[in-house]
Parts: structure tokens; sequence; C-alpha cells
């Protein structure tokens, strides 16, 4: 058809062409999206428990090997010369729950890299000579995140008690160590399976306390309540007094300092590094509750965490209408409040990072069986969860909390460290849980840490020491 | 040495794939017609060539010796029709028709891999479908008298239409299909044809309001049928049929607009009264929160075209029947999972240069019954393609429509074969047309 003859079809093949058009731009659409799909979001959606087609990969790949940052061997699997292969463990206990197990449903890192663990990238070469062979490719191995010296001195640390510990690089998001007890031989786990399962003892061994314990705060959460005094009053805070006789009386309701130890005329920043739970109580009920739950929700508590792994939410319930009573608890960290020991690690080391966290992640990097990179994971910023004057001036009073407070522990002259204990009341006449959360050094931090140990009683005397021990590991290895 | 073997047939059909497509899309670049001939048999020498290599995998892989009978079945089969066709239509358009064949291969071979069994009984439909609508060219190109009979073509459809909403079979929660002499049957593949003849015919007489009032009543009655059936997927097809062919006729973007403001109401008003589509859209937006059941289709689907990513698990090395109705609705899954990605994005541009070349036919044709013809039934086919593909990679909500002349099923593969051969029947009479000049 000629353009230059006039033709009273004209305008209607125009409209046909216009359609046709539309249909291809939604065509090409559709193909990017699926495009997308397969080479970006696949990775995540078929590394799925349900994904039937895994299975298939482990008849033509042997399962590749857990590495830690150090170079340790945390997994891998060895074929025997019946050609049975098992999954070993050669550190044991040591990674059980961040690593994980493959044998009874997958857990941990060999759940979340399953993908990777059954993928094979050797050089062409040795795959077509071993797919004539009718051999399996090697898989890629995981070099993670984990230092096997970190995460040896905080379970040394740690010892005989439950609780856990986790330890992550401030401005990366790195996990090097994570660490729950009670733990469990992965190697000897099909023996076990029935009495881990069954938990007659109540130990709940398979659960990794680090990401999915849930503890009241106790005292790490008067961090959040210091930081919203600080919101409400820029300007004055410094004018805070208040005179500590160990136990506080609000009409009927008496809250009590730890040990009821009387801390005497404090402004914010003594009352912050003696965990006065009088001042603190106090502060509390001048607080804006809506504004306070906004804070929380903003330092992610009830929201879902940037995590690869499983882990449960935190939870703070105070509403607006709440009264006296729920305040003075919710403000000293007691009431309903409950954190993981993650999530408490993540809002330090958010603080350190001048209020920007980032995204805690397990895997550094992917390699094929000869040590060549396949894939780098970078650090990823979740963004500011604070502002960095908020960060700066807690940093401060964190500080002091080492300094001239309750973190007495770290007082080295090796470092400089800030942080928070916490004794959390959990039940009426068991010991408290016992928490430390902090990060050092204070000028330019490296690494933050976040120990709880479960009835440990004071969280100076019992896990500010295990941080402290952590702290030391690292500076002695890696220096400022 | 047979993996090797498959792993390289993997590649090779791949890269024949690409090839093919590409030389889909070069025709129309090609003024010569000696030139264009010679495309047509290279797309040939192609699709046997990856036919072949699909059926030594699947022997291989199978080790059945049945196959290697129906793989020389089906290449006498492609061989005759191919060569038959241009026998007695000397004018017949070679590109669609290989496309066509294309695409029937793609089908056979995958549904060889899923179940022999279905893949016998399609190419025993396919066959029958062939002979049946050889006639088609022949009464396109002599019988003006079609365009004359509307209310013939409107009354069959409703009709149909009627008889499944009352006798219907119940399949996935919709009435589909009835049975005749125990052959199931799916009337709404056949009544699309006679709705976009009914418009056709309509417009054809007259665009005055009156018409488009009488022919836009008439056209809802078939789409709220359809809805009462609750065979969404087919009224979603009518609807944007008519709105397409209304706007063509009349040129008029009022209409256009106010067609699709309609539409956008409607598809709410379904969501808000249907719980099955309810159902279908919240598995759409995060098939991952109930993978177990609701999102479990889409899922399945997800998993092998992931897991099969850009080059496939090869045939017979995936578990595509792991995905429900993985044979009709979601075979573009089992392609992407064991022929690869690119396979299978090539397929949806071989359906999309047949969309292409029926609406080349549409502009052509000088009179507007045949425009309308040709551009309603190009609609026809591309919504229904869009849909499944769509569907299946997540990009709308599934509605459960097959993927014409790949996906089993025998109303399906025979409606495509009507189609495609009314248009074979424009395409000649045109170019007799054009020679006679």
């Amino acid at each position: 058809m000629k353009k230059t003859r006039s033709n009273p079809n004209a305008k209607t093949n125009r409209n046909i062409l216009r359609l046709a058009y539309v249909v291809v731009g939604i065509f090409v659409c559709m193909i990017a999206y699926m495009a997308y799909f397969m080479q970006i979001k696949s990775e995540t959606v078929i590394n799925n428990p349900y994904n039937a087609r895994l299975n298939l990969l482990s008849d033509r790949v042997v399962r590749g090997e857990i590495l830690s940052s150090d170079g340790q061997v945390l997994a891998r699997t060895v074929t025997g010369d019946d050609g049975e292969e098992k999954r070993e463990y050669p550190l044991g206990s040591l990674f059980a729950h961040v690593v994980g197990y493959s044998d009874h449903g997958k857990t941990g890192l060999e759940s979340a890299a399953n993908f990777y663990l059954l993928s094979s990238h050797i050089n062409l070469v040795e795959q077509v000579t071993n797919e004539l062979a009718d051999i399996k490719s090697p898989g890629d191995n995981i070099v993670t995140t984990l230092d096997a010296q970190i995460q040896q001195a905080a379970s040394d640390l740690l010892g005989d008690r439950r609780g856990a510990v986790v330890v992550m690089e401030t401005d990366t998001g790195k996990i090097l160590a994570m660490v729950s007890k009670p733990g469990f031989d992965p190697n000897t786990l099909s023996e076990q399976w029935d009495i881990l399962t069954s938990d007659e003892a109540g130990e709940a061994r398979l659960l990794n306390r680090a990401s999915q314990g849930l503890y009241p705060p106790g005292s790490t959460f008067k961090i959040v309540t210091a930081m919203e005094y600080l919101r409400e009053h820029p300007q004055d805070y410094a004018d805070f007094s208040f005179d500590c006789s160990g136990v506080y009386q609000d009409g009927e309701y008496e809250i009590k300092c730890y040990h009821s130890t009387a801390h005497g005329h404090e402004d914010l920043r003594l009352a912050f590094a003696n965990s006065c739970n009088g001042a603190f109580a106090n502060l509390g009920l001048s607080l804006d509750k809506k504004k306070l739950k906004e804070l929380s929700e903003d330092l992610l508590f009830n929201r879902n965490l940037p995590l690869s792994f499983p882990y449960n939410n935190s939870s703070y319930q105070m509403e607006e209408g709440a009264d006296d009573w729920e305040t003075l608890q919710t403000s000293i960290g007691q009431g309903k409040t409950q954190i993981t020991p993650i999530h408490n690690g993540m809002i330090v080391s958010a603080i350190a990072n001048g209020g920007i966290l980032m995204k805690p992640y397990l895997i550094d990097r992917i390699e094929n069986a000869a040590g060549e990179t396949v894939k780098k994971f970078m650090p990823d910023s979740y963004g500011a969860l604070m502002s960095a004057q908020d960060a700066q001036r807690l940093t401060e009073l964190m500080a002091d909390v080492v300094t001239e407070g309750t973190g007495s522990a770290l007082r080295t002259d090796a470092y400089t460290a800030a942080g928070k204990t916490g004794s959390a009341e959990f039940e009426t006449g068991k010991e408290t849980h016992a928490w430390f959360v902090g990060f050092a050094p204070v000028e330019s931090p490296k690494i933050a840490v976040s120990v709880l140990v479960e009835e440990g009683g004071s969280g100076g005397q019992t896990a500010a020491p295990i941080a402290r021990g952590i702290f030391d590991t690292y500076f002695s290895t890696y220096g400022q | 040495m047979i993996n090797l073997i498959v792993e390289i047939s993997k590649y090779v059909m791949i890269f024949l794939m690409i090839l093919y497509a590409y030389l889909n899309f070069r025709f129309f670049g090609v003024k010569d017609e000696e030139k264009q001939n010679r495309i047509c048999v290279e797309q040939n020498f192609l699709m046997f060539v990856i036919h072949f290599l699909a059926y030594l995998t699947l022997y291989l892989k199978l080790e059945d010796g049945q196959i290697l009978m129906f793989y020389w079945i089906q290449v006498f089969f492609f061989l005759a029709y191919l060569i038959l066709s241009r026998v007695f239509y000397r004018n017949i358009s070679r590109l669609l028709l290989n496309n066509m064949c294309m695409l029937l291969c793609v089908g056979f071979v995958m549904l060889t891999r899923l179940d022999p069994d279905r893949a016998f009984r399609q190419f025993a439909i396919v066959f029958v479908s062939a002979l049946v609508t050889w006639i088609i060219p022949f009464i396109i190109d002599r019988t003006w008298q079609l365009a004359r009979i509307p209310w013939v073509y409107g009354g069959i459809g409703l009709l149909l239409l009627l008889i499944v909403y009352v006798r219907g079979i119940t399949s996935y929660g919709a009435q589909l299909s009835i049975s005749i002499g125990g052959i199931g049957f799916q009337p709404s593949e056949f009544v699309k044809i006679s709705f976009v003849f009914f418009i056709a015919t309509m417009f054809y007489h007259s665009v005055e309001f009156k018409t488009v009032a009488v022919t836009t009543a008439i056209a809802a009655v078939h789409v709220l049928i359809l809805v009462a059936s609750k065979d969404l997927g087919s009224a979603l097809i009518f609807f944007i049929t008519y709105v397409f062919m209304l706007f063509i006729a009349t040129s008029n973007c009022f209409y256009l607009a106010s067609g699709l403001a309609g539409g956008s109401i409607a598809a709410f008003l379904a969501y808000k009264l249907f719980p099955h589509v309810q159902v279908r859209v919240s598995a759409w937006l995060d098939p991952w929160s109930d993978v177990e059941n609701k999102g479990y289709q889409i899922a399945q689907s997800l998993f092998a075209i992931g897991t099969g990513g850009w080059f496939g698990l090869g045939l017979c090395q995936g578990i595509p029947n792991k995905i429900p109705v993985v044979e009709k609705d979601f075979i573009f899954a089992a392609i992407s999972e064991e022929m690869g990605g690119i396979f299978a994005i090539c397929v949806v541009f071989i359906c999309l240069g047949c969309f292409l070349q029926f609406m080349m036919v549409a502009v052509r044709m000088q009179a507007v019954f045949y425009k309308l013809i040709a551009a309603g039934l190009g609609c026809v086919y591309i919504v229904q393609v869009l849909l499944t593909v769509g569907g299946v990679v997540k990009f709308i909500p599934l509605t459960g429509v097959t993927l014409p002349l790949v996906s089993y099923g025998g109303s399906s593969v025979m409606s495509t074969f009507i189609i495609f051969q009314v248009i074979q029947g424009l395409y000649v009479l045109k170019k007799n047309e054009e020679e006679e000049e």
C-alpha cells in the first residue's frame, strides 16, 4: 500500500497498526519481565525448600563446602569408597546453628545457600570430561563472613551457659560470629534426632537463640528510651536530674534499681551509665508514647529484619493509652517488649555506624572448586535507623557506661569501647538474663557485639566480660 | 556418551531456534520474492533439524521404540502438509505455514516428553484438523456470502455458550466443556471465531450508533454467559477482541476509551464478586506466602522456569510434571524448564510474528469485512498467548488458557487451525486479486 495513493482505509489501517504496536509493546514488557526474573530474581525464588528441582541437582553435583573467612572448613561432603556421600562438620557443634544441617531438612547456611552448593562452576572442559565419565562435578564452595577464631572465642567465653553471642562489622554488616547455646553436634544428628526434637529437657537445642530467641531487653532498652528523650529535649537534655534512693515510688508503684543500689544525684549521662531504673522510669513517664512506639518501629521492633536466614520479629506493644505501670516497665525494658540478640546487635551497630544500618550477611562469596570467585556479595545499606546526631549522642552516653558505669569490665588501655548492660527480669524468683550490647573502638568503630546469657544475673558482671573477651581477641588479631 | 549428545543437542536446538525466530522477522526486511522463498526453505530446514534433535534426545532418554515410529510419522506429516498446502494453494503464506508447523512441532516434542499417550492423541487431532480445515482457504476465496449472515454467527455462538452454561462439565472451578459421545468438546474455543465473524458482519454493514448498540449488547451477552460459566479467561479474550474490533471499525477513540474504562470497572467488580478471582490475584501478588495451596501452581511454574534458567535443564532432565495441568495451561513453563528460557522466548516471538502477519493481512485487505476478520482473529490469538505466557511467568494473574497449537487440547488445536486457515484464505484471496490486476 503506497502512501501516496489516497485510500479510504488509510485511517483504519493506521489504527490497526497502532493496536499492533501496543501489543508488541506489551509483549516486549512481558519478555523483559521474564528475562529479569530469570537473570535476577530466580536465584532467591528457586532456592526455596518447596522447589523439588534442587534435589535433581544433587544427582549431578557433589555438594560444595562451607568455609570460614579464615579458611577453616565448616562443612564438607566426603564420598566413601562405596560412593556413599556423607556430610561432615569438622568443627562439630561450634557452628551448629549458623551453618545448620542438610540431612533432616535443611537449616542455616545449608538451607540458605543450598542452590549455590549444588551448582558447579568448574571449567567447561572438566565439566564435559566428568559428563563423559559419568562423574559428579564438585559443587561451588561458600566462603562465609564467619571468623572461626572469633566464633571459638565467643563460644569459649559463653562456656556451658545458655545464651547467644552475635558479632558483626559495623560498617559492612558482615557477621563474624553467631553462637547459640546449648548446641548440638551436626555430625551425629541422626543419632540424636529423636532426643533433640522431643526436647524433654526443655533445652531447645535446635533453636538458634541468636536470631530466634526472644528476650526482654531489660536495661539495653534504655538506649531507645534515652534516644526518645534526646529527641524530645534536643536543647535541654543535659538539665535532666534525678535523685536516686535505690527505690523509685510513683503512687502505689515501686521500681527498684538493681540490688536497690542508691545512685544519688544524677544527670542523664550518669543515670544511663549507672543504668538507673528510677531515673528512667521517671523520665519514661514524661515521654510521648506515640512517638516512643514510632521510634521503636523505626528501630525495627514489630518489623521484618533485613536478614536472609530465619529469625523472629522483636515486639514492642505499648500503645498511647497505656497506664503508668506499663509505662514504667516499658521504659526500663521490662513489660511486654521482646527482642532477639541479633536485633539488639543491629541497633548498636547502626549507632556505631552513624545511624546507618548495614544489612547483616553471612555469605562473602561463592567460589568454584578451583577457588575462583564465581560471585561476590557486597555490603548493602538498609538505610538510616536514626540521625547521625542521635547516633553521636548515644555513642557518648554508651562510652560513659564503660568509663564510669556498669560496663567497667571493658575498661582497658588497649582500646576504647561503648555499650550498654542489661539485667532483664523474666520470671519472679529466677536470676535475670544478662545482656551486653556495644561496639569498639569508640572513635572509629569496627565491630559490634550483642551478648545474652540466660539467667546470667547482672549484665555488667556476666555479659560484659564476654564482650571484653571478644574485643580482646579481635583487636589482638586484626589490630585497630 | 548419551549425556554428551543430549547436552550438545540442547544448545544446538537453542541456537537453531534463535535463527528460526530471527528469520521470521528478517523475512519482512526482504523485498525480493526469491529471497523470501529462500528464507522459508531455511526455516523448514531448521525446523526439521530441531525436530530431529529433540526426538533423538527423547529416544535416548526414554528408550522407547514407539517414539521412533512416532517421530517418522510426524516427519511424514509435516512434509506432506508443507508440500501439499503449497500444491493446492499456490499463493499461500509460506511464513505463516512454517510458523504453524514450528509451533506444532514444539508442542509434539513437549507433549511426548510429558505424556506420550497424550502426544499420540494430540497428533490424531492435529491430523484431523489439518484435513478438515483444508478446505477453508478455498471457501474464503470464493464465497462472498459469508458477510451476509450475522445472525447465524451470533445465534450459533450464543447457543453453544448457553449449552455449556447449562450442561457444562466443571473443571478447576470453571464450566468449560461439554461431552458429546464421550469426547470432551470446548465450544468457547469455536465461539471465539463465530464471535469475530458476527462482529465483522455487523460492522461491515453499518457502524451507525444503532448497529453499534445492538452489536455491543449481543457481545455483552456472550461475555456475560462466559462470566456466569466462570470461564473468565475466555470472557476477557472476548471482551478485548470486541473493543479492539469496535475501534478499528469506527476509528472512534471514545469507544476505545469507554471500552477500556468499562473493562476496568468490570474487572474490579469481578474481583469483588468472585472469590476465585481474589485467590488468583493474591496468588499473583504473593505466591510465596501460601506455597502449598493458593500459590502452588504459580510457584511450581516459577521454580520450573527459574531452575531451568536461560539454557534449560535439558529434555527429560527436569521435573515439569510437578506443575499442575502442565500439558495445557502451563506448557510454556515446561518448555522453559527443559528447553531453556531462550528457547521459550523464541516461541513467544514466533507467536508474535504470527500476530503481526495477521495484522498485515488486515492492513492489506481492501474490504472492511476482511480487515475486521483478520484483525479480530489476530486479537483472539494474541490475547490468548498473552494470557497464558503472562500468567505462567507471573507477569499477570493466571487466567487458565492454553497456548495455541502448543498446548494439549483438541478444541484449542482445531479452532486455532481454523483461525490460521481463515487468515491463509484471506492471504490467498488478496494474492489472487493482485495477480489478476
